[in-house]
């Protein structure tokens, strides 16, 4: 029993932190389940897609896997892409994860965005165990992800919206991120490298090619201008010391 | 649905895929401190910088230029959400209003 009262207390800490997660979800989960639904995927697709992958924006782009030719190879690499910077979290996470014995696989399965910046940034109060605290703010976003695409889905079945240009959610979502990124980061120079490299590859492979190429020319290009940067990092870390 | 129901399912299992390698595989990587690679390290900083970059582009890659509406809709938006975010810093307001700016302007305007 105490140890239900325990992890009843975590809960009880993490709910407040995930209310604008709640709000966010629901909003950009239900743009999704309502353009899911104009492309004839009714809210069980929805749900299972939002359940299993629990990654917006990679759910949004896979959107256009889903009413073109079927590409499963074109899906994976895509997904990858959009989700490497989850590469980075985990980097981040790899210490405050160690000891989180069995909640662990699921921590690290359910680190989206919204979730990585709430566990980095708020800590749980005196008294509250920190892995069940950690937990709970994972799960409430999972379920708050899949309540909005899932309402989204049945809006989308109730009302007819005339949805055309709602799939700009994605390209908005995206610049928003940019702009963020810009003003925090001092170094410019990988955005400017993600944009022209790309669309140097649009231009060159064409819409439906461009993917692949640009992936390759991007890392590449960002190999090159790694010397730089690294020299650069120790200088300021040597500051910091 | 463009898609048979299994070749839906195959699509969902690979963006599972996908998402669960890029979470898990740093943790699979750095079990071992000294296998610490600064170079993955490295990629791990700056990549979600320029992935963002990229997946703008990957969003306009349909825009045609030279079509009916010359990609002034987007062109429109994109600056409202920049003006906007940089003025509010809310994120789900520029997302709300640049989408519904776009969503008027191809629905109305450029009818």
């Amino acid at each position: 029993m105490r140890d239900l009262q325990e992890k009843f207390e975590a809960l009880k800490a993490a709910f407040p932190h995930t209310i604008p997660v709640f709000a966010g979800f629901t909003f950009l989960g239900a743009a999704y389940g309502i353009l899911m639904n104009s492309k004839g995927y009714g809210v069980g697709w929805t749900a299972l897609f939002s359940f299993m992958v629990l990654a917006g924006s990679a759910q949004y782009v896979a959107i256009s896997f889903l009413t073109s030719i079927f590409n499963p190879v074109h899906a994976l690499l895509m997904t990858l892409m959009v989700n490497a910077r989850h590469l980075f979290y985990g980097i981040s996470m790899l210490d405050r994860y160690k000891n989180t014995g069995r909640l662990k696989p699921y921590l690290i399965f359910g680190l989206n965005d919204e979730t990585f910046s709430l566990i980095c940034s708020v800590e749980p109060p005196g008294g509250i165990d920190r892995n069940w605290f950690m937990f709970f703010i994972t799960l409430l976003n999972h379920g708050y992800w899949v309540f909005g695409s899932v309402l989204g889905g049945l809006l989308g079945s109730v009302i007819s919206f005339n949805v055309e240009g709602l799939d700009f959610v994605l390209t908005a979502l995206f610049v928003v991120t940019f702009v963020d990124q810009w003003k925090t980061q001092k170094n410019h120079k990988p955005a400017v490298i993600g944009v022209l490299c790309s669309v140097i590859c649009l231009i060159i492979f064409g819409q439906g090619n461009f993917i692949i190429p640009s992936m390759i020319t991007i890392i590449t290009v960002l190999t090159i201008f790694r010397k730089g940067y690294a020299d650069r990092k120790e200088l300021a870390e040597e500051k910091i010391q | 649905m463009t898609l048979t129901s299994i070749q839906t399912f195959i699509i969902i299992c690979m963006l599972t895929l996908g998402t669960v390698t890029t979470r898990f595989l740093p943790f699979i990587i750095f079990k071992n401190p000294k296998l610490n690679n600064s170079y993955i390290n490295y990629l791990g900083q700056v990549l979600p910088y320029s992935t963002v970059g990229f997946l703008i582009v990957y969003c306009l890659k349909d825009v045609n230029f030279r079509g009916s509406t010359y990609g002034i809709p987007e062109a429109i938006a994109i600056v409202c959400i920049i003006v906007l975010h940089y003025w509010k810093e809310n994120a789900l307001l520029s997302i709300g209003v640049g989408t519904g700016v776009y969503m008027i302007l191809l629905q109305i305007v450029f009818k």
